[in-house]
């Protein structure tokens, strides 16, 4: 264990009602570095920082802060010891003044009464530092988010000052406010602090950090400088493939067919979201999406079914130009899509198989015409019967099927509109193999049926299996279309280290 | 240029003013010392409840038990004192009684993790009906005490008086400025309003600060029943039914977010006053029915309401015009 870093931890261990989160997990920080911690979903990057930040327990290991061992029990601990941390969420307290959050909990006072006019002297100080020209006695509402995020890393540092987690604060800003975080993390990273950032954007990793430490499935892949990684390894250790074996089969069919495009986008896009693209689909193909976590994979389905609001570009049906500004748009457009997140985006809960089933066909048809029970019977029976939803009780709240089964029936709500175009964001994440392998054959068959898909997928073997074509996304672009034989998994994760400026 | 957070307060004094105006252009006696001074002294335990809502608005909770404690501390008062009791230790023993009842619907709050709402309504039915178990009659009192408190009275030009309730009442807005906004339980009581995570994870202690509030509002809930008690030298456990929801009236028109976050105690004080002038005025009057307080309460309540809406609305237009300007 090299006990000359800053901050370091070693065999970290954490599990979540017997699910191994966190396996022997080894991390190590120093002085004056900015760290990178990266990894697809569900890889164990949040759980680490909270464990290292102390708001979780490990099961077991042990972290050293300045070479003595440290056991921090709460964040307000590992605040003491000199651990900071700003959330994605910045966590401060819109309705205080800009001073108030600075110092909430430490004010200053003189005879036991908060010295105002101190701590607003501090607080310019404090801000003139980071080069921020905010007025200390506004609210900080008044600010956008950027501001706040400075203020909060100003409040953090301020208070532990040795070491300072953030967790994607670049989310929501936009380039020109990221350069300016990016200045005050420098100046930071030149006063000896250690920095550790997580983030899902690779140009901006490449940008700011030294080093990166890459976990998957909850183990650590490696810790690397960045001057020494290609992005192109970068992204397979992130994915984790041995790229020589992943020689998926390709689906038969999969050629483009010669129908004219029925749906078009050209230059549609929004600022902060996903850069213009340009996107034809034809009835009777599968157009893959591929992309890393961020790359704007499901920023493309949001735009494309109404549910953000484009700032350019135009979108047509059959030639038509139509607008596509709210998810009722899109569906009076015959387009469907089942969402990513399926237990808050998609399945309503208490609801039954058979109501979540005719919800979509519901809706479109307006709250006055109600579905008749005989009619919903039949729509529930028929769509349990061919996707095989189990058990296949229509009655049965949705809540307790499985996963897999959940995903059938939302696929089978869209179905009952008798979509022409389905967008489908991540239909396998989370269920089990048989589901999975049903959910495909259902993606192939729909297909030769004629209809249009669009389908989002991290399973770069399942895109290759299905799509007709492939689009390839990086930092918010699309950079890349592969077709017929150039579809194959080497390409894919190639294109995917491509910066997405370079497209 | 006001700060968009001192708007509504702005707004409850300006409304006061010109009321005030109105009402004297109408009525030339209302423009005197002696009306002012009995605005307050009418007012005063409405006032002094109306300072411990406020900060439990504004940490985002409420307090229905108010009235109630008012009404059982000057059961209790007046039954001790006819016992035999001095008024300065029954007095003393009804604000321990009244504080630690607070403190307890703080700590029941936080530790149930409830709904203010709940905890506090269930409190308002517990302090009605012990005041009843004390005594269902009315109870007089009369002591030397209580008439030299009576006699304490600050003069003020043209007959007016600030009586020993007013003055009381102006202690304790004055307390409540300071606590507000010269000490860290102000500031954390603010920080409760905007976001409890947020406070929790800034290091705000939730449990300490729960207590606190509910107890500092117990006590002002106390005080006003004190207030209440020499007001009409008598304890009756049927008194103040309501008088919760005309302190939360008042906090409101005074500028106070009832979600919470944002505030001053000193509007609260206008807020009482509005409401005091509105009466005086119907008493000048003499024919409107005294229910037209109500009506005009309720009328000012949601003008309010909006207001805070509106300002909210164009504060977060104006952010988000800056934010894309700036990209």
């Amino acid at each position: 264990m090299t006990h000359d870093a800053l901050l370091s931890a070693q065999g970290i261990d954490k599990s979540f009602f017997g699910v191994k989160v966190l396996d022997g997990v080894d991390f190590s920080l120093r002085g004056g570095e900015i760290h990178a911690l990266l990894g697809e979903n569900g890889a164990g990057k949040s759980t680490l920082v909270k464990i290292l930040t102390g708001a979780y327990r490990r099961d077991a290991g042990a972290m050293w802060l300045d070479g003595q061992e440290v056991e921090p029990r709460s964040v307000a601990e590992a605040q003491a010891l000199g651990i900071g941390t700003v959330y994605q969420e910045v966590n401060l307290l819109d309705n205080l003044t800009v001073a108030e959050n600075l110092y909430l909990g430490r004010q200053p006072r003189r005879m036991g009464m908060i010295d105002r006019r101190r701590m607003r002297g501090d607080a310019a100080t404090l801000l003139a530092r980071y080069g921020v020209g905010a007025d200390p006695d506004e609210t900080l509402a008044h600010y956008p988010v950027a501001v706040r995020q400075i203020i909060a890393i100003a409040r953090a540092v301020d208070l532990s000052g040795k070491v300072l987690f953030l967790d994607e604060p670049t989310a929501s800003l936009d380039a020109r406010e990221v350069q300016a975080l990016f200045t005050v993390l420098r100046q930071l990273r030149a006063q000896g602090l250690g920095i550790v950032i997580i983030t899902h954007f690779l140009d901006q990793v490449y940008q700011i950090a030294d080093r990166v430490t890459v976990l998957r499935n909850g183990r650590m892949v490696g810790s690397r400088a960045i001057a020494e990684l290609p992005r192109r390894d970068l992204v397979a250790m992130m994915l984790g493939r041995e790229l020589a074996e992943a020689t998926a089969h390709r689906g038969s069919g999969a050629t483009q067919p010669d129908t004219p495009a029925a749906f078009l986008f050209e230059g549609y896009g929004k600022r902060g979201s996903i850069a213009p693209f340009d996107l034809d689909i034809r009835p009777g193909e599968v157009v893959g999406i591929a992309g890393l976590l961020g790359s704007g994979r499901t920023e493309t389905a949001r735009l494309m079914f109404g549910i953000d609001r484009p700032d350019s570009g135009q979108a047509a049906v059959d030639g038509q130009p139509v607008t596509l500004h709210s998810p009722q748009d899109a569906i009076g457009h015959g387009f469907g899509m089942c969402p990513e997140e399926r237990k808050t985006d998609g399945i309503v809960g208490d609801l039954s198989v058979r109501q979540n089933i005719v919800l979509a066909l519901q809706a479109s048809r307006g709250w006055a015409r109600p579905i008749p029970r005989r009619e919903a019977d039949a729509l529930a029976e028929r769509y349990i019967k061919a996707l095989d939803i189990r058990p296949p009780d229509p009655n049965r709240p949705i809540k307790f099927l499985s996963g897999g089964n959940q995903q059938k029936a939302i696929l089978a709500r869209w179905l009952a509109t008798d979509p022409r175009l389905l967008i489908l964001d991540e239909p396998t994440r989370g269920i089990d193999i048989g589901a999975h392998a049903e959910i495909i054959n259902l993606i192939e068959k729909l297909r030769e049926d004629g209809m249009a898909l669009v389908v989002i997928s991290s399973e770069i073997e399942e895109l290759v299996a299905f799509s007709t074509r492939v689009i390839v996304l990086s930092d918010r672009h699309h950079v890349r279309e592969l077709r017929g034989a150039e579809i194959t998994a080497e390409a894919i994760v190639e294109a995917m280290a491509v910066p997405g400026d370079a497209a | 240029m006001i700060r968009a957070r001192y708007l509504p307060f702005v707004a409850t004094v300006l409304i006061f003013v010109v009321a005030y105006a109105l009402c004297a252009l109408q009525f030339p006696n209302m423009l005197s010392f002696r009306v002012l001074g009995n605005l307050l002294t009418d007012n005063a335990f409405l006032g002094i409840a109306a300072v411990g809502m406020t900060f439990v608005i504004l940490s985002g909770g409420i307090d229905l038990s108010m009235g109630s404690v008012i009404a059982f501390t000057s059961v209790f008062v007046a039954v001790l004192v006819r016992a035999g009791v001095h008024p300065a230790l029954a007095f003393a023993l009804a604000l321990a009684v009244s504080t630690s009842f607070g403190a307890l619907m703080g700590l029941t709050i936080h530790a149930l993790k409830m709904p203010a709402f709940v905890v506090t309504l269930a409190g308002m039915f517990l302090a009605r009906g012990a005041a009843f178990l004390i005594s269902t009659d009315s109870v007089p009192i009369s002591h030397d005490f209580l008439k030299q408190l009576k006699g304490i009275y600050i003069q003020l030009p043209d007959k007016g008086k600030l009586s020993f309730l007013a003055i009381l009442m102006l202690l304790a807005f004055a307390v409540g400025v300071i606590l507000a906004h010269r000490t860290r339980f102000g500031a954390n009581v603010y920080a409760l309003g905007g976001s409890e995570q947020s406070a929790e994870l800034m290091g705000v202690p939730l449990r300490k600060t729960m207590i606190q509030l509910y107890a500092f509002s117990g006590f002002m809930a106390g005080l006003a029943g004190l207030a209440y008690t020499l007001y009409t030298s008598a304890g009756y456990s049927l008194a103040t039914v309501g008088v919760e929801l005309d302190a939360i009236a008042a906090v409101v028109v005074g500028g106070t977010l009832l979600t919470g976050g944002s505030g001053l105690v000193l509007g609260t004080l206008f807020g009482v006053l509005i409401q005091g002038l509105i009466q005086t005025y119907i008493v000048f009057d003499g024919t409107l029915s005294s229910w037209w307080t109500k009506i005009v309460i309720g009328m000012l309540l949601f003008a309010f309401i909006v207001l805070q809406r509106l300002i909210l609305l164009v504060s977060e237009r104006r952010a988000a015009i800056r934010a894309s300007s700036g990209g």
